[in-house]
């Protein structure tokens, strides 16, 4: 049994990770209200198209479905689609796969999905995401020169450092619990190097705004699907009790 | 040929179709009578006896569903996981054909599991029924087989590994394992290969069987008729008049409409996961699954869909000192029979021989091969229910009281199973679904024996019913 057990840890370690990682600091809460929040959402999709369409795909996604939100076709095509692209057509990026592996050793995943693949025991993907674009701070050992408490080497430097300021982790060495002969780097919180152009609470809102349409992109029918179960449910509660009525009648004559 | 039937005169245009259609289709007419409106079941039916009806309307639910999704998805593996966002997103009303047809297979598997659950506490299985419950555990077999290839097809990470770790299974057999897992795959790694043949049985070949399967089942069980849960035969007491059992109602209308009852119910909580939780927590859909399959990129946990999870547990629960129990178990299983077995002549050491062969093949292969024969063993086993079986009354209602504690632990010890197969392996844990593992065995294996112990309490004449 040890020989398999062994066997299956090794095997562990030698897995790469698809999913975030189980371990680190907690998330935190992504304010869910943001999702029936048509002014967040079409913030969130201004600030997709800006910052991140660049390097990430959302190649799921048709630009036209942005009408969802309360965009018209004509603020679309003004606004978010790259010179060339047409509105029917799917949200790819401007950079090419093959020069972004060159260029960050990765290819920038899609993003259309991001939210959904990315929940675990620790909450879901919109708290993941939330968590992570707030959880940047000046790292001169790596090569962007950035690093992330929720995603340890993540291969993304800071894309919002513009909006948020730079700031940099306070790390407190402390005695490992678990081997008393080890130092531990424990985080201990940010501290601000510079300003942004916006505060931390303005920061927040941004990145809630941008998660918020991620969630959504996840799921462009998420709202509707909702709406459309209760009524559903209203049907079958009214269904379900003339069904039971009707059964009483039948076996009323059954002694 | 039957007499050709006029229709009275002046009859109204309805009665002179059917007469029409009656003259030329009898076969028709007679199936409505001999399975529906003369097919007399049991009055004293209780909650167990909707999952049947249920999962017929599951099987119907995936067909339907299913037609449609085939009409926009992609059996390529470089166009799979777009085609199924595709469906999601672009095609008018997708989402909502893929989250039935999704929640529909973990439905399709929580009603077969209280269907079996059903069968295994009244003793449906039990003389006469024994082609009913083969031709069950049948469908259970088609059905696995068919939600197994169903998971690849969105192309998922888990669609693919889960995929990739179960055909690997196949590559422990000895011999002719490698072969096989390459027969399987059609290529040395899951593929486009693997991809289009799962598709071509997914949406054609096991459904073919699973349907004859499932008119043979209710074929079967409409020949000997439905058990119930006093696990009383109501055929021996008959009207002398009309032979109509005493304690039967026709199907029609009295279940037709009882049973509309019992679906509205499941569509409740069918709907309300597709309307409000269609991943269910990861369960149904699960998180991995949103990111494409990347044949360079192994996730850090596979696991199976729940559904499958207790025989995934039970694999993984045959270790190198579990082959070592088996073969304790063996030996102690042979002397037993050499000593009790009351076999005669040179017979009398058939035992001790095949215990040693058993014990020196389980020391000579591989321990994966063993997991992979108990999950099969684990299912299969079901198949022999009705000749472990040897108590002398059918329903639990009148088996010894001990029994309901026993049948109570069985459900837990397989609900235990299946949340171990979805953790990552633990020391504990193993330890515990090896347990469990010798637990479901000895459950089954064991039967002949602890099903004639105790007090058994006395069966009544006629059902217990009391009028609603």
């Amino acid at each position: 049994m040890k020989k398999l057990i062994l066997a299956l840890l090794a095997s562990l370690a030698l897995f790469g990770s698809a999913q975030a990682n189980t371990e680190g600091p907690a998330w935190d809460k992504f304010p869910t209200k943001r999702l029936t929040d048509m002014a967040a959402l079409q913030n969130g999709a201004k600030l997709f198209v800006n910052y991140c369409l660049n390097c990430h795909n959302a190649a799921f996604m048709r630009y036209n479905r942005l009408r969802d939100i309360g965009l018209t076709e004509q603020q679309i095509k003004d606004n978010l689609v790259l010179t060339g692209v047409k509105v029917g057509d799917l949200m790819k990026a401007a950079l090419d796969p093959k020069d972004a592996k060159d260029w960050l050793g990765v290819v920038p995943p899609d993003l259309t999905l991001i939210t959904r693949s990315r929940a675990n025991e620790k909450g879901s993907g919109a708290d993941y995401v939330y968590t992570y674009l707030r959880s940047y701070y000046r790292d001169d050992s790596k090569a962007t020169g950035w690093n992330n408490t929720a995603y340890p080497n993540s291969a993304m430097p800071h894309v919002l450092w513009e909006l948020q300021g730079q700031q940099r982790a306070v790390m407190v060495d402390q005695k490992d619990p678990h081997d008393p002969s080890k130092i531990a780097h424990v985080f201990k919180g940010y501290e601000p190097i510079t300003a942004g152009t916006q505060t931390q609470a303005q920061y927040n809102d941004s990145v809630a705004d941008l998660v918020a349409f991620l969630q959504w992109m996840g799921e462009p029918e998420q709202n509707s699907r909702v709406r459309l179960g209760v009524w559903v449910m209203l049907f079958l509660a009214v269904f379900t009790v003339i069904a039971w009525r009707l059964n009483a009648a039948f076996w009323k004559d059954i002694k | 040929m039957a007499e050709f039937k006029e229709a009275p005169a002046g009859a109204g245009t309805l009665v002179q179709a059917s007469t029409w259609l009656e003259n030329r289709f009898p076969t028709a007419f007679d199936a409505y009578k001999v399975h529906m409106s003369e097919y007399y079941a049991p009055k004293n039916f209780n909650f167990w006896y909707f999952f049947g009806a249920l999962a017929l309307l599951v099987l119907v639910i995936q067909i339907v569903t299913g037609i449609f999704l085939v009409m926009h998805y992609k059996p390529d593996a470089n166009l799979a996981f777009a085609s199924v966002e595709y469906i999601m997103r672009d095609v008018p009303w997708g989402w909502l054909v893929r989250y039935m047809h999704s929640t529909g297979a973990s439905a399709f598997f929580v009603v077969v599991y209280l269907h079996m659950f059903r069968g295994l506490i009244y003793g449906s299985y039990k003389k006469p029924r024994e082609l009913v419950w083969i031709f069950g555990c049948a469908i259970f077999l088609a059905l696995m087989a068919e939600a197994f290839m169903g998971y690849l097809l969105p192309w998922g990470q888990m669609s693919y590994w889960g995929a990739q770790v179960i055909i690997n299974l196949f590559a422990a057999i000895p011999f002719v394992g490698p072969d096989l897992s390459l027969l399987i795959r059609g290529d040395y790694v899951v593929g486009d290969a693997t991809l289009n043949r799962f598709f071509s049985f997914h949406v054609i070949a096991v459904p073919l069987v699973l349907l004859g399967l499932v008119v043979a089942h209710l074929l079967s069980l409409h020949d000997v008729g439905s058990n119930n849960p006093d696990g009383i035969e109501i055929k021996a007491k008959r009207d002398p008049k009309t032979g109509i059992p005493l304690d039967g109602i026709p199907f029609h209308p009295y279940y037709s409409v009882h049973d509309v009852m019992g679906v509205s119910v499941f569509l409740m909580i069918f709907t309300a996961v597709i309307f409000f939780a269609p991943e269910m927590g990861g369960y149904f859909l699960e998180f991995n699954n949103f990111i494409p399959a990347d044949p360079l990129k192994t996730p850090l946990h596979i696991a199976p869909v729940w559904y499958f999870t207790p025989y995934y547990s039970m694999l993984r629960a045959v270790t190198d000192d579990m082959v070592n129990v088996f073969v304790g178990l063996t030996a102690v299983a042979g002397v037993l029979a050499f000593l009790k077995g009351g076999f005669k002549g040179l017979w009398k050491f058939a035992p001790l021989v095949g215990a040693l062969v058993l014990a020196v093949m389980l020391k000579s292969f591989d321990a994966k091969f063993w997991g992979v024969v108990v999950m099969g063993g684990a299912v299969m086993i079901l198949f022999g229910l009705p000749w472990f079986d040897k108590s002398p009354v059918r329903s639990i209602r009148y088996r010894p009281s001990w029994n309901k504690i026993l049948y109570g632990v069985f459900v837990v010890v397989f609900a235990v199973l299946g949340y171990l197969g979805i953790q990552p392996p633990t020391v504990v844990g193993t330890l515990m679904s090896q347990a469990g593992t010798l637990f479901y065995f000895g459950f089954f294996l064991l039967m002949p024996w602890w099903s004639t112990w105790g007090e058994f309490k006395p069966v009544p004449d006629r059902v217990t019913f009391h009028a609603h």
